[in-house]
């Protein structure tokens, strides 16, 4: 049976091969030998036969233009097997000169295939695309443009522009959508040299032709994602659009799959999504027709699916709509309930997306999660890891970064192998639990994947290793080192490290090997001389090796020790003092000149556990004062500052100038300001500027703006306690190490009213998540409890802390515990909160309850605008409004002991702010009172509140509340 | 944005190429070995997506394409690499748009057409994608255009000869 349908299709071949396109028997047989070669070298045998003939057939003078258009398809043929067909591009480009139609298109389609848009053959192409684009036939019109997009670079657009720009009025619909197509092209490739037809796009939009309005879709999506703001004004069109299209008004030729156009409606979502983001008065436009879509599409087929994701993406990235944002919830849900690992895949994407506005999404698909996690497709493995990320908390950093790097241990791409290893990093930086943790971490991530990071990241540990936990305890510090040194030395044992690993290495040994006494100097020397021993090509590390031993002597001596050399120390610094590397060399004859010198010399030399001390840098040269004063004695000019020499500058701007130096040492480019009268501004931000020569710089910006809150909000402050309150601010806040990275929450319009209304929807978030955790732990009994472990600590609500939660609350009405939590509830709300409090008051650790520090009132107080916002009762007196903000806060605290994180993702959550609120305001409110003390008018606030948040939204789907409700 | 198309074969043979994005000869080959080798090892349930130096290919096999040579059935899989942020089933579908319109082009088509009128295969995709983007997703409007093409086509060689 099978041969018989070989036969026959072997048959139809020959038949239709000759009749098309009269292919002679030599490429027939050509490409058959090919498609029968056993193996790589064969083809490749056969195909540089083929090349060879091909050289010599087609330079022979007078080959019949037939014969030229099957020699020009065979040297494509070879070009696409990958092998070199360069000396037929001239031949192709002749081609499209042709007359014919046929030969025409076939040298078209060659050089399109044939030729990047730098090559020189270019230019003998534009002149035929000028030509062809004048032609009345619209077929070689067609050609023309399609091989325009491909070919023309930037230097040749305007050649071809203005007849490309008649052709968006021609007759033919499909002229003008390869018109519009070639003119996308033209702007990608030089964005200046078509911005003045960027209004073109807009009238195709309204193109009778649907083919044409959905090609102009394509460069409107890349005009809007460069500059939202100038197409707002088409909100209102797109969505009119889309309604068209999901209403079937387009020719039935557009469906696909029983769904009207479906790609015309993806293009369209996306760009509705760029529209709508952050912006409440676009995105109020977009709600219905997203609604409309989600209700008709069909999650039976695979385009109503991709539609339905493209919803999803469209509804997390616009202003939110609770009522949406459950359809979207919903249909995710479908996917990651799927058989289907493709939509598994794009449900853990999608749900990605979702977690951003309402990190308890997640809750419910936690085994799912963990299913995909679990898969062998490692794309769906990827996928998964990239959601983890996103949900990380300080909760379940443990769990994910674990995960994370027995993955990156067991794969080979390097690529991703890069990716996830400084995801690991960023990660730990920002969450870590505890120093010794960050520490084993960061060793095995360095270990596995140590020459693939960032060398900041080897900078970051030594900083932290060498900084400690902060100023205060150096017991826990030279603990955290000497941990950190007996895990270097048991590493030092494996047989192949990284090379950024061993510097660490050497540097944390050279600086704190011999600090406790646990080890003996020479033991230490060793260890670090049998480092260079087995590293001999690597210079860097060589160099860390040798200042480690340096600095080791140092210490011995300063300490009044006889160092005994080594013999294998001795060749070492025999060898690098012979070495190529002048570094090298130098090193080896300072650590030679060390040992010969005074002790006290030394021990100013090489202080002990100086890495964190800062060096002063004596801008004015005022050691220098003597010698000038000399010169000038000795009959010297004076120097004249150049402020002087050039008249325009008097003294008093010095400082000014100076403050320019340290904050940007790039070129400046801008004339120099008039001198201001008062320069006292600068202070800070020089103090900042100068703070920063540590080990490692640290990231300014965070703290040039602190410095900014704070002077702003306290005036009276002076730059050191300013510079104090940083101090502060850092041991308080528990990314220690990393740069604060607040996501950019998009909307700019959000008020206060969002920010208040984010912290009662984190309240919500808690209670709202454990109980779905004891629904599904109910449920889903017959799981095994390995997977369920795993859940609850990604998930991180647990039994364990709903325990914890009483006591909390007991304690959080007492007066000035308010100020205590403030700062963790002003950051998981907004970034811009937490500022404030920041400077208002010195933020003590967070969870450190016990000993609340009484500040002044902050001048702005948020939650006096969540009373106004919550009920209608007018503002009461001031100690009132003490009491109840102590108590609308208590439930945060229980949000902070489960699981808020201070995560970006959870930052967000300040755009869905009131939206959400209103849901899961209500079983805040019922829940709440059980737990405080004691009879409050505020409860009956609440109440009514809450009854308004019900009405509002009667079909809200909230467990809880039907839980209560019924039981 | 779509950077590339490639057709492969079970055996890892090259049946079309199609680059959208500047890539050196080199490049080339390199993409496609690399791809072969990440795409053809999977297993039929997984993803038809993997994911490869920050980008993002998708692939479809189609069984219903078959090789005949050697009496093998085989299968041809299509690849399209996008972006990360691009919709990935969106693209499985613009693979399967290609192939229903290759189908009624060729009337069923099977590797073998797509072998011996590569070329036609080219012209019928420069229909569909154009500079990286969907430019048509109306089958007729591609099919009508398409037929004009050889019939004028036919007409001149006609003449021609």
């Amino acid at each position: 049976m099978e041969q018989l349908k070989t036969i026959g299709r072997e048959l139809a071949m020959g038949s239709q091969g000759g009749g098309w396109t009269g292919q002679s028997k030599e490429f027939l047989d050509l490409v058959k030998s090919i498609g029968e070669a056993r193996s790589k070298a064969e083809e490749d045998r056969i195909i540089l036969r083929e090349i060879e003939s091909l050289r010599r057939r087609i330079a022979e003078p007078d080959v019949p233009r037939r014969r030229m258009k099957e020699y020009i398809i065979r040297l494509v043929y070879a070009e696409m097997l990958g092998h070199d067909a360069s000396f037929g591009y001239i031949h192709a480009v002749k081609m499209t000169h042709d007359d014919s139609l046929s030969l025409k298109r076939t040298g078209y389609l060659a050089v399109t295939l044939f030729l990047s848009d730098d090559h020189d053959l270019i230019i003998l192409i534009v002149n035929t695309i000028q030509k062809d684009l004048r032609s009345d036939n619209y077929l070689i019109v067609c050609a023309a443009l399609t091989a325009a997009c491909k070919l023309i670079n930037e230097e040749t657009i305007p050649a071809v522009l203005p007849q490309v720009v008649d052709l968006l009025a021609h007759p033919k619909e499909a002229v003008r959508k390869k018109a519009v197509m070639a003119l996308h092209r033209f702007y990608q490739r030089s964005p200046a040299s078509v911005s003045h037809l960027i209004s073109n796009f807009r009238k195709r939009l309204c193109d009778n032709d649907p083919g044409v309005m959905g090609a102009t879709l394509c460069p409107l999506f890349d005009l809007i994602t460069a500059d939202v703001n100038s197409y707002k004004d088409l909100v209102i069109s797109f969505v009119s659009i889309l309604k068209q299209v999901a209403e079937r008004r387009l020719p039935k030729a557009y469906d696909y799959h029983q769904m009207a156009a479906p790609f015309i409606q993806i293009k369209l979502l996306k760009i509705l999504a760029l529209l709508g983001s952050g912006d409440k008065q676009a995105s109020g436009h977009i709600y219905h027709v997203l609604g409309d879509i989600f209700r008709k599409c069909e999650s039976s087929s695979n385009i109503g699916n991709a539609v339905l994701y493209e919803c999803i993406c469209c509804v997390s990235s616009i202003y939110p709509n609770a009522k949406l944002l459950d359809a979207a919830a919903e249909s995710t849900s479908k996917f990651l309930k799927s058989e289907s690992h493709n939509l598994k895949y794009m449900g853990i994407d999608a749900l990605g997306r979702l977690i951003k506005i309402n990190p308890d999404v997640a809750e419910e698909h936690q085994l799912a999660v963990i299913d995909c996690l679990e898969d062998p497709d490692d794309t769906l493995k990827r996928k998964t890891f990239e959601l983890l990320y996103k949900m990380t908390k300080s909760t379940n950093v443990e769990v994910i970064v674990d995960r994370m790097i027995d993955y990156m241990i067991s794969i080979n791409d390097n690529h991703y192998k890069t990716e996830i290893a400084s995801r690991c990093v960023e990660l730990a930086e920002q969450f870590a639990p505890s120093n010794q943790w960050f520490i084993q971490t960061m060793n095995k991530v360095f270990e596995h994947a140590g020459d693939l990071v960032n060398v900041r990241v080897a900078h970051n540990l030594m900083r932290l290793i060498a900084e400690g936990f902060g100023e205060d305890d150096e017991g826990a510090d030279s603990q955290l080192r000497s941990s950190a040194v007996n895990s270097y030395l048991r590493i030092l044992g494996e047989p192949k490290l990284p090379s950024l690993f061993l510097q660490v290495i050497c540097w944390v040994l050279g600086e704190y090997g011999t600090a406790d006494g646990k080890y003996s100097a020479s033991y230490i020397i060793g260890k670090l001389c049998d480092v260079t021993e087995a590293h001999l090509c690597n210079d860097t590390v060589k160099a860390y090796a040798i200042s480690a031993i340096m600095k080791i002597c140092a210490f011995e001596i300063a300490a009044g020790r006889k160092v005994e050399m080594l013999p294998e120390c001795q060749s070492l610094i025999d060898e690098l003092s012979a070495s190529h590397s002048t570094d090298l060399q130098q090193r080896a004859y300072e650590l030679q000149a060390l040992l010969c010198i005074h002790s006290q010399a030394v021990e100013s030399v090489i202080p002990l556990d100086a890495s964190c001390e800062d060096i002063e840098v004596d801008r004015n040269l005022s050691f220098l004062d003597s010698f000038v004063q000399q010169s000038i004695e000795k009959g010297a000019r004076p120097y004249i500052p150049e402020s002087e020499r050039s008249g325009m500058f008097s003294v008093s701007n010095y400082t000014s100038q100076h403050q320019h130096e340290t904050s940007s040492h790039t070129l400046r480019f801008e004339a120099y300001e008039l001198p201001k009268p008062s320069p006292t501004p600068a202070a800070p931000q020089i103090s900042v500027s100068t703070r920063t020569t540590d080990l490692v710089p640290v990231p300014e910006t965070t703290y040039y703006t602190e410095n900014n809150q704070a002077s702003k909000l306290q005036p009276v402050l002076d730059a050191s306690s300013a510079d104090h309150g940083i101090k502060l601010h850092l041991v308080g806040v528990q990314k220690k190490w990393g740069r604060p990275t607040y996501s950019a929450s998009s909307s700019t319009t959000s008020s206060s009213e969002k920010k208040t209304n984010g912290v009662t929807h984190l309240d919500g978030v808690s209670l709202q998540s454990q109980g779905t955790l004891y629904d599904s732990k109910g449920q889903q009994s017959e799981v095994s409890a390995e997977k369920q472990k795993l859940a609850a600590s990604l998930f991180g609500a647990s039994a364990g802390k709903t325990e914890k939660k009483p006591t909390s609350t007991q304690r959080a009405p007492k007066a000035n515990t308010a100020t205590a939590e403030r700062p963790g509830v002003a950051r998981a709300v907004s970034p811009e909160i937490s500022k404030q409090k920041a400077a208002s008051s010195p933020p003590p650790d967070l969870l450190d309850l016990g000993e609340p520090i009484s500040t002044t009132t902050p001048t702005i107080d948020p939650f006096e605008q969540l009373e106004g916002l919550i009920g209608p009762t007018p503002g009461p007196s001031t100690l009132d409004n003490s009491v109840t903000t102590s108590e609308q806060k208590a439930p945060d605290l229980m949000a902070l002991y489960t699981d808020t994180p201070p995560s970006s993702s959870s930052s967000i959550s300040s755009g869905l702010g009131d939206l959400h609120s209103a849901d899961k305001n209500s079983p805040m409110a019922k829940n709440v009172p059980s737990i405080k003390k004691g009879p409050n008018p505020q409860d009956s606030l609440q109440k009514d509140a809450t009854a308004r948040h019900v009405g509002v939204t009667p079909t809200g789907n909230n467990p809880n509340l039907f839980r209560d409700l019924l039981g | 944005q779509i950077h590339f198309v490639i057709l492969i074969s079970r055996q890892g043979k090259v049946r079309l190429t199609k680059w959208y994005s500047p890539y050196q000869q080199k490049e080339r080959s390199t993409v496609i070995r690399e791809l072969s080798g990440l795409i053809l090892t999977r297993g039929p349930k997984l993803c038809n997506f993997v994911e490869w130096k920050g980008f993002k290919v998708v692939y479809r096999r189609h069984d219903s394409i078959i090789l005949v040579i050697l009496n093998l059935y085989a299968s041809l899989y299509f690849c399209i690499c996008i972006d990360p942020d691009d919709n990935e089933l969106e693209i499985l579908e613009i693979i399967h748009h290609f192939v229903e319109i290759l189908d009624r082009y060729f009337g069923s088509v099977c590797e073998l057409d797509l072998i011996f009128n590569f070329h036609k295969a080219y012209y019928i995709l420069d229909e569909i994608l154009i500079a990286g983007e969907l430019q048509e997703s109306s089958k007729k409007t591609v099919a009508r255009l398409i037929a004009a093409q050889v019939n004028v086509t036919e007409r001149c060689v006609s003449l021609a000869f």
